[in-house]
């Protein structure tokens, strides 16, 4: 199939960016998304040019690296997969088709298409992880957790920290993010004692990154590719409401 | 500083502590539509009815309780508007670069122009409370029943016979349900109540009041300005205006 791509070019962090576009001919409809950039690139590169920059590692859905918003749409329009898992197949010859960076103050563009995530990273250094050791599985039954906590934690733990949710968010929120990591500790007896200083540290991080606000538009809940429910995000409210109570009363 | 003083500075700073002060103006603030609204139905039941109410409200707790009320209703409402001008700046600040090619997958029309619902809502309670509340038009503010109590009742339809007015009203009004139907399901997802299994069911709760109040609100206009309500009533007022002025003199 033909397609005409109009991609986000920026030679470095500091340079202002533009769309250009290219000719992508003769792509095969069984190629994924990420290796219909590969065949563009190398045509690029005969030509001479500088290739397209892009994150991508598993190329299978679970590591998280892969971004792009395809058509405004961050991992694209299809439900509950990462980019790297998109076909060419879902497009038709002739499509034009709109690539660019996450967006979001907080992942400033490192160059092309590639984005910096790491405020996650500093997200999670700031509260999410248990303090103590809790060394190797145990015995299944030595710590009793009701079936609906261990289906919300795993749930939640599923997130892969893409940063769809902030791509795809009017503010650039990260809540659906720090939700899904807040809860997938908070819902289970070992994260039970830091629980309130974790929700407070991460919440704290979160704002300190730059990231918006969530007013409740639950677009990021529309693209994440693990489907993390909006619930994670009223878990977090709930939780800093009730973690800021106690800090201010002790 | 204390540790209070220093924990609701770090609640006021954060987001969801901004957001927490929003939903929780926004609890007191659908309380008193729903209340006003519920008054408001008094003007079908008469002038006596509408009236009385008027008087309950200006006179219970000999004259404190309205007070006590208002001053409820301006820190709810001055607190919701501040914070979300804080939370749209931020926001705006959040996401400096936008897609040049930007999608909507869920976003409803009404949750995205909240703080423009919001702020042409503002500016309709500031016309309202100068209409009906401090009563800048003089024939308005005269109206008088024989009794020498304010005639409420005659007011709102006298007041609702210039077309702009009821435009006016119309257009803020609807605005003010388009802010609602976000609004109130919101309200429950960020006092953390909603969840997958019950989001259904609150926004169509949202939905159900949003339409209610939308009905209630505006068929007073539209019935005293279309329908004629009360016009009949008004040919022979309680008490001729031009008499309460000579009386007090």
């Amino acid at each position: 199939m033909n397609l005409t791509l109009k991609v986000w070019r920026q030679k470095h962090a500091n340079d202002t960016g533009t769309i250009e576009t290219y000719e992508a001919n003769s792509i095969p409809a069984e190629a994924s998304f990420l290796e219909m950039l590969d065949i563009v690139n190398e045509q690029i590169v005969q030509r001479g040019g500088e290739p397209i920059h892009f994150d991508h590692d598993c190329r299978e859905g679970i590591c998280g690296m892969c971004s792009l918003t395809i058509n405004g749409v961050p991992h694209s329009k299809e439900k509950g997969i990462t980019t790297c898992q998109v076909h060419m197949r879902k497009f038709k010859d002739g499509d034009t088709i709109w690539i660019e960076p996450f967006r979001g103050k907080a992942f400033p563009v490192v160059r092309d298409l590639v984005v910096d995530r790491s405020a996650f990273d500093r997200i999670v250094s700031a509260g999410g992880y248990i303090s103590v050791r809790t060394g190797s599985a145990q015995d299944a039954n030595s710590l009793p957790i009701s079936k609906d906590s261990a289906d919300s934690s795993f749930d939640a733990a599923a997130c892969i920290g893409c940063g769809a949710c902030v791509a795809a968010c009017k503010n650039a929120s990260a809540m659906l993010f720090v939700g899904a990591k807040a809860a997938h500790l908070n819902l289970l007896p070992q994260g039970q004692p830091e629980k309130d200083k974790r929700v407070l540290a991460m919440v704290r991080q979160m704002d300190a990154e730059g990231f918006g606000n969530c007013t409740n538009h639950y677009e990021c809940e529309a693209v994440c590719p693990k489907e993390i429910s909006a619930d994670v995000i009223a878990r977090l409210n709930r939780d800093y409401a009730v973690a800021s109570t106690k800090e201010a009363f002790k | 500083m204390n540790a209070l003083t220093n924990a609701i500075i770090r609640f006021w700073q954060s987001s969801i502590g901004k957001k927490l002060i929003v939903a929780i103006t926004g609890v007191v603030l659908v309380g008193f539509l729903i209340a006003h609204v519920g008054g408001n139905m008094l003007i079908f039941a008469g002038r006596e009815a509408m009236n009385d109410y008027a008087y309950f409200l200006h006179h219970f707790l000999h004259g404190a309780g309205i007070w006590i009320f208002r001053g409820v209703l301006v820190v709810a409402f001055v607190m919701h508007i501040v914070a979300t001008i804080a939370l749209t700046k931020q926001n705006r600040a959040a996401k400096v670069e936008n897609y040049q090619n930007e999608a909507t997958n869920v976003a409803s029309k009404s949750s995205r122009v909240m703080i423009w619902s919001g702020l042409t809502v503002l500016a309709f309670v500031v016309f309202h409370i100068f209409h009906f509340t401090v009563r800048v038009d003089p024939e308005l503010a005269g109206m008088k029943e024989s009794s020498g109590r304010h005639d409420v009742w005659g007011m709102v339809i006298v007041g609702f016979q210039k077309p702009l007015v009821v435009l006016f009203y119309f257009v803020g009004i609807s605005l003010l349900c388009s802010h609602l139907s976000h609004g109130i399901a919101s309200i429950f997802q960020t006092l953390g109540w909603r969840s997958r299994k019950s989001s259904e069911a609150i926004n169509r709760l949202g939905l159900a009041v949003s339409v209610a109040l939308w009905l209630g609100f505006l068929s007073i206009p539209l019935a005293a300005s279309v329908a004629g309500f009360g016009s009949d009533e008004m040919e022979t007022p309680v008490t001729d205006i031009a008499d309460v002025t000579e009386e007090k003199r």
